[in-house]
């Protein structure tokens, strides 16, 4: 190969290619290779020292859940056909890729009701802040408003964003578990480019979207603010969809459909909106077309938003986004199917008020709000929060979330947010409710009335 | 009743998993409630709720099986067979990786789990960030971004944030003609504002355009080095010299960091701040377009301000979720970056270790060398000159401007007919300051027979153009569909199924 290249050495291809005093002459001050087997061991032995939800009872959500993830999407994304190949620049030999990126397009746009979907972009928080850049590039307004009952992570990515891109980005209060109606018509203004609340909510809550776009609506002065939600995918089988809220961009975390908790990442965020925003849309999006031959067929379409086009005029940096992840959602999609989804979300919806019952009804346990629920509900405990989990991981549950040590917000004080999935039996619901009230008998301020066992 | 068989097998071109089915028909056994029933009203009040159920797919699982086991088939992969996109570094993705990173306590480990109930997690993440500090050379390392993309832009955050810290305003930042899209892209989003510098005859950064442009107003030069064209800017050390001496930062785009693993590092060259692609040097699998991951190694004084959180050790010895951090640009995403591409690229990192990465490198250099020369030999270099230098690092750009000229067939022409010989085509029409641009990345992973196969099939093209060149005009002919109509998809855009 060398003599092929007309060089005596592979030194002499990189003596001749990198000046000398930036060659580095020692080895990279990292542990030698080793065989396959005894890495596979270091990272089991790795595996072994984190508790996952397989060792544990868990009703932590948050934002990402543990739902059962079927045999056929492990399957069906590990073909080495979705697994291996990039970006489908060379449509002839990629529609599969392109196929399934079309139908996640119409999956999601059936989920949340709005007409056109990309193809994914990273994951649920940044795609607040890519809906948020959407609508600057939409209307040119200057402020971004945003109810303070997101997700405090989509809350902090958004202002990150927003730094760069310029835009003031101002919180309005959560009342009784949900955003403040009024203070979230005050907030809006004529220089409003986007009015961006959650369902349902940190908080777990389900807001009443339609009045919150209305109000949206009316309070933005000519054309209103772009109105986005930030969705739980998985609750759209029961709950009305933005787009029959009169939300203009729908975006949301993907991960609890089919995809699995992997400490976090990676999973994918999903982003549809009305037509109009279509050529503003950040990322990968699939078109149908036809052939020479006639044939149906598909590709990457309205490139000309896209930075490889566009560059510094592209309506997004994305590059590579989530194709993976988003196949895993729409297999899972399909696995659920029209009536899968809503029966899921009913399930959940039954679950959740049962374990809410049952837990609020233990003495120095109370609803944090009384608003509608899904899958999630804060609690708020009259005990040390902090105290009382621990108490619960030694019996083996994880209670759920420490809501003020996240958030670090007044608001939180207390609370605990329980999370819900199908895979959160009865009976652990009742074990759960055992050693939580178990462990807030023992964590209360002595001297606390119980008020809910003389009544 | 007589069927007709398909034209060639598995044509049934763009059924999607909407037409097929039947009302009623799942694949989903819904687990009963086990809980008392409640009127439904009360768990959830008709105004919120949805009245028409979305048009999710009614079918069975065979049939769901099928149908994506039959798209997958009409993709063409990495495990099949040679895909040599420039600046994608398509090497092969282990399984190992696969397999470790479905092990329970990674895969289905919460985000939010306490830090004492995920020290594994935590132990990896910084063990990666240490051996990416050690391979960029630059000390500190933040594995939150999810892709290049939002690694560029943390990046330039980053600059925007040091700088405000020292109470300057600079607004400009300064990308090469030939730099990925991503560069001028993020610095728009970053609200910064796009110089854009010259390429020299040696395929480098322009000096003396650099120095009429470098001035106070600008924030950071965004670089890959090697650049987009393959060629190391031999002039590196003295372009950071002028980079800094205006106060300006410089950003190494690693994309192209698999031509240089343990033979140099950014750190020593003068770069600030460096992005990596998980999915390319280190193996992620690129999933189709992702999922990617996209971390950043800073140096001494960009480091207050990295995103949060970082992954801390305590004297202890215990690993800790770092998010006290005053100085930070804040959070990019929601939890802590895409840990399941870290599980594969630090197993990537612990198999090949300090002397395997640098093979790998070297591998990759001498494969791009090899085919570089077999595509240079007598037949194809008058057709498909190298477009910059003589020698590679790891991918070349050749320009099919004479092919065009001489043989009336486009890059794009010989890319299609790549396609009947089996082979992905390289990245084509970039960078763009090549005409009809071929930009090839072989990587470490492809065997000389691999190659030669390839230099074999682009000179049969050639030759075949030489008489005919309608042929690869017309090409593919051997594809699940042929070219595709993409004016009329962006004419009148159909981006989902009519139900």
């Amino acid at each position: 190969m060398l003599a092929a290249i007309g060089v005596g050495s592979l030194e002499e291809l990189f003596e001749r290619q990198i000046p000398s005093e930036l060659r580095l002459r020692e080895a990279l001050d990292l542990p030698p290779g080793k065989p396959e087997q005894e890495v596979f061991e270091h990272l089991r032995a790795l595996a072994g020292r984190n508790r996952s939800a397989e060792e544990q009872v868990s009703f932590l959500g948050a934002g990402m859940y543990d739902h059962y993830v079927p045999a056929v999407v492990d399957m069906l994304t590990e073909r080495s056909e979705f697994l291996t190949p990039y970006t489908p620049y060379q449509p002839e030999v990629a529609q599969g890729g392109l196929q399934v990126m079309f139908e996640y397009q119409t999956a999601i746009s059936e989920l949340t009701a709005l007409p056109v979907s990309n193809a994914s972009v990273y994951e649920g928080a940044s795609a607040v802040a890519a809906a948020a850049y959407m609508a600057k590039l939409h209307n040119g307004r200057s402020a971004i408003v945003v109810s303070e009952a997101l997700h405090p992570h989509s809350i902090e990515t958004l202002r990150t964003y927003a730094r760069g891109y310029g835009m003031e980005v101002r919180e309005v209060p959560t009342r009784e578990g949900v955003t403040d109606a009024q203070a979230w018509s005050r907030a809006i203004d004529a220089d409003t480019s986007a009015a961006i609340f959650a369902q349902p909510n940190f908080l777990g809550a389900v807001e009443d979207a339609a009045a919150l776009s209305e109000a949206a609506g009316s309070a933005g002065g000519k054309d209103g603010p772009v109105v986005v939600a930030q969705v739980d995918p998985i609750t759209l089988g029961v709950l009305a969809p933005p787009g029959a809220c009169g939300v203009d961009v729908a975006v949301g975390e993907g991960q609890p459909l089919g995809n699995r908790l992997d400490f976090g990442g990676p999973s994918f965020g999903l982003l549809a909106a009305r037509e109009e925003y279509l050529r503003r849309m950040p990322g990968r999006i699939a078109g149908a077309t036809t052939d020479l031959d006639g044939r149906r067929g598909f590709v990457l379409t309205l490139q000309t938003r896209e930075q490889h086009i566009r560059r510094e005029r592209a309506t997004s940096n994305i590059c590579t986004a989530q194709a993976l992840n988003a196949l895993a959602g729409v297999v899972y999609l399909g696995w659920l199917g029209r009536r899968g989804i809503v029966e899921l979300g009913e399930l959940l919806l039954a679950r959740t008020h049962y374990a809410r019952e049952l837990l609020a009804a233990i003495d120095g346990v109370e609803k944090l709000h009384e608003q509608p629920v899904v899958r999630e509900f804060a609690l708020r405990l009259d005990a040390d929060v902090d105290a009382v989990r621990r108490r619960c991981l030694h019996a083996g549950i994880n209670p759920g979330l420490d809501m003020h040590a996240f958030s670090g917000r007044e608001r939180d004080r207390g609370g605990l947010l329980v999370a819900l999935t199908e895979r959160r039996t009865r009976a652990e619901i009742d074990r759960f409710a055992e050693v939580l009230a178990a462990a807030i008998e023992a964590e209360r301020p002595a001297g606390a009335p119980a008020e809910k066992a003389l009544a | 009743m007589s069927v007709a068989p398909p034209e060639r097998p598995g044509s049934e071109s763009g059924r999607t998993i909407f037409q097929k089915g039947a009302p009623g028909r799942r694949a989903f056994v819904c687990p009963a409630a086990e809980v008392p029933e409640v009127d439904p009203r009360e768990l959830l009040p008709d105004r919120l709720r949805r009245t028409d159920p979305p048009a999710l797919p009614e079918v069975s699982e065979p049939e769901l099986v099928r149908h994506y086991v039959g798209l997958s088939k009409r993709n063409y992969d990495l495990d099949s067979g040679f895909y040599p996109l420039g600046s994608c570094t398509m090497k092969h993705n282990p399984r190992l990786h696969e397999r470790a990173a479905a092990l329970p306590g990674h895969a289905r480990l919460h985000p939010l789990q306490d830090a004492e109930h995920a020290q594994g997690a935590l132990e990896l993440m910084w063990r990666l960030q240490g051996a990416l500090a050690e391979i960029s050379g630059l000390p500190h390392v933040s594995l939150q971004p999810c892709a290049g993309s939002q690694g560029e832009l943390a990046g330039v955050l980053l600059t925007r944030a040091y700088h405000d810290d020292r109470g300057e305003q600079r607004h400009k930042v300064l990308t090469p003609d030939t730099a990925h899209g991503t560069n001028p892209a993020t610095v728009t989003m970053a609200g910064l504002e796009v110089v854009k510098l010259e390429t020299n005859e040696a395929g480098g950064v322009d000096l003396e355009d650099l120095r009429r442009k470098a001035d106070r107003d600008i924030a950071c030069l965004m670089l890959t080095n090697p650049n987009t064209l393959g060629i190391f800017d031999q002039n590196i050390a003295e372009i950071a010299e002028i980079v800094h001496g205006v106060g300006a930062t410089l950003y190494y785009d690693g994309a192209n960091l698999n031509a240089i693993m343990g033979l140099t590092r950014p750190g020593d060259m003068g770069f600030d701040i460096v992005h990596f692609n998980l999915h390319k040097s280190f193996t992620q699998p690129h999933g189709g377009g992702g999922p990617g991951s996209g971390p950043i190694a800073v140096s001494e004084r960009i480091s207050p301000f990295l995103p949060v959180p970082v992954v801390s050790r305590a004297a202890d010895g215990s690993f800790a979720l770092d998010s006290d951090r005053p100085k930070s640009i804040g959070r990019l995403r929601a939890f802590h970056g895409n840990y399941g591409t870290f599980v594969r690229a630090y197993a990537y990192i612990c198999s090949l270790g300090a002397d395997g990465l640098r093979d790998a490198s070297e591998t990759a250099v001498l494969n791009a060398n090899y085919l570089l020369a077999r595509m240079q030999e007598h037949g194809l270099a008058e057709y498909l000159p190298l477009a910059f230098g003589e020698l590679c690092m790891h991918e070349f750009v050749l320009s099919g401007g004479p092919m065009k000229r001489r043989l009336q067939i486009k890059t794009l022409d010989l890319a299609k007919r790549l396609l009947d010989f089996g082979f992905h085509p390289p990245t084509v029409y970039f960078p763009l300051l090549v005409e009809e641009a071929l930009m090839v990345e072989p990587t470490e992973t492809e065997t000389k027979e691999t190659l030669d196969a390839f230099a074999a099939a682009v000179a049969t093209i050639v030759a075949e153009a030489r008489e005919d060149p309608e042929v690869a005009a017309g090409a593919p002919y051997t594809t699940p569909v042929r070219r595709l109509d993409e004016a009329s998809a962006a004419k009148r855009p159909v981006v989902r199924e009519a139900l």
